[in-house]
């Protein structure tokens, strides 16, 4: 049984996408009902996860290969970095900081425990760099990683109307807000919207992890 | 194909030497991205070398979140119990950074007009 886990993970995941291609709306996002349809699987056949995941961990190692390769979008936008330098660096510092302790406030508030606030304090990263962040602050990486594709889903299916409730018109505004708060799923809506949105959506991405990465781990010791 | 995979695992690994010789709370791969970054920039490597290998990682990244995401059902009943804090956490926490980013962000632009 050891493809057991690698099988289920690619056939689940390819069902899923083929579904999606002929009808893409946000609640059709392939990778949350392949979390949802593979943990019930396990659930109701009682095979452990630690069962599945003897293979299907080879595909959560290939995220680290995936996050250093994020060096080459961020490389060939880096004209327009130039361009929009002082909303891009201070639209995330702010922006980061802001999605990172809301977030960790408003759980608190409402009683959140200690690993759930840790868990949701990185929720607007892209995911591959947020689970590596959760890990690395003690934090959930699961958790992280379903609140994390759930913010996705979110900017994707709500954010072009709520910056348009908002009457933000300007592109580049636009762009860093739905990239610093959806990240991928955020910027493949609003690329279909406007181009120059899209790459700074798809930066801001980029960026965001990196700024959060850096900070939230000294961050977090503060906050606690 | 092995030029490219070379770079690309030869800057994890020396992110993540990084990350864990300097005991950095930052994940390895994260530095490795910013190091090759770097040395895009600088030209001591070329794009042409590393490129297609690298896309070919991030074209089909959706599919490594599933096995971590699926480790949730063993977290169920935490979730069950935190349900309010988590999703209340989740959507004002959206929403205002969403909002507020972009407000920010247009009164920047803005006073460069």
């Amino acid at each position: 049984m050891n493809s057991l886990g690698i099988f289920i993970t690619i056939g689940t995941f390819y069902l899923f996408s083929k579904i999606y291609e002929k009808r893409k709306t946000f609640y059709l996002n392939p990778v949350l009902l392949s979390i949802i349809t593979i943990a019930l699987f396990l659930h109701i056949t009682e095979i452990k996860y630690e069962t599945y995941m003897e293979s299907a961990q080879i595909l959560s190692f290939l995220l680290g290969p995936a996050v250093v390769s994020l060096a080459i979008p961020l490389y060939k936008q880096r004209g327009i970095i130039k361009a929009y330098s002082k909303q891009i660096f201070f639209g995330i510092v702010f922006g980061g900081a802001l999605a990172i302790l809301s977030a960790f406030y408003v759980a608190k508030i409402l009683g959140g425990t200690p690993e759930v606030l840790l868990s949701i304090a990185p929720k607007s990263i892209t995911t591959a760099i947020a689970i590596g962040v959760s890990e690395k602050i003690g934090g959930i990486p699961a958790l992280t990683a379903v609140l994390v594709i759930l913010t996705g889903i979110l900017g994707n299916a709500v954010g072009i109307e709520i910056l348009n409730i908002s009457k933000v018109k300007d592109k580049v505004a636009r762009g860093l807000a739905m990239g610093v708060t959806s990240h991928g799923l955020g910027t493949a809506r609003i690329i279909l919207d406007d181009e120059l949105s899209g790459a700074v959506s798809g930066l801001a991405m980029a960026l965001n992890g990196i700024f959060t990465s850096l900070i939230l781990p000294y961050l977090i010791k503060f906050l606690k | 194909m092995y030029k490219g995979l070379t770079i690309v695992f030869g800057f994890l690994f020396i992110g993540e030497g990084i990350s864990e010789l300097l005991h950095l709370p930052i994940p390895g791969n994260v530095i490795g991205m910013i190091l090759l970054t770097l040395a895009l920039i600088s030209k001591l490597i070329d794009i042409s070398d590393v490129e297609r290998e690298a896309e070919f990682f991030i074209k089909n990244m959706s599919v490594m979140f599933i096995p971590p995401g699926v480790g949730v059902i063993a977290y169920w009943g935490l979730i069950k119990a935190q349900l309010i804090p988590i999703f209340v956490a989740l959507v004002v926490s959206f929403a205002l950074t969403l909002v507020l980013t972009a407000k920010f962000v247009e009164i920047l632009s803005g006073g460069e007009k």
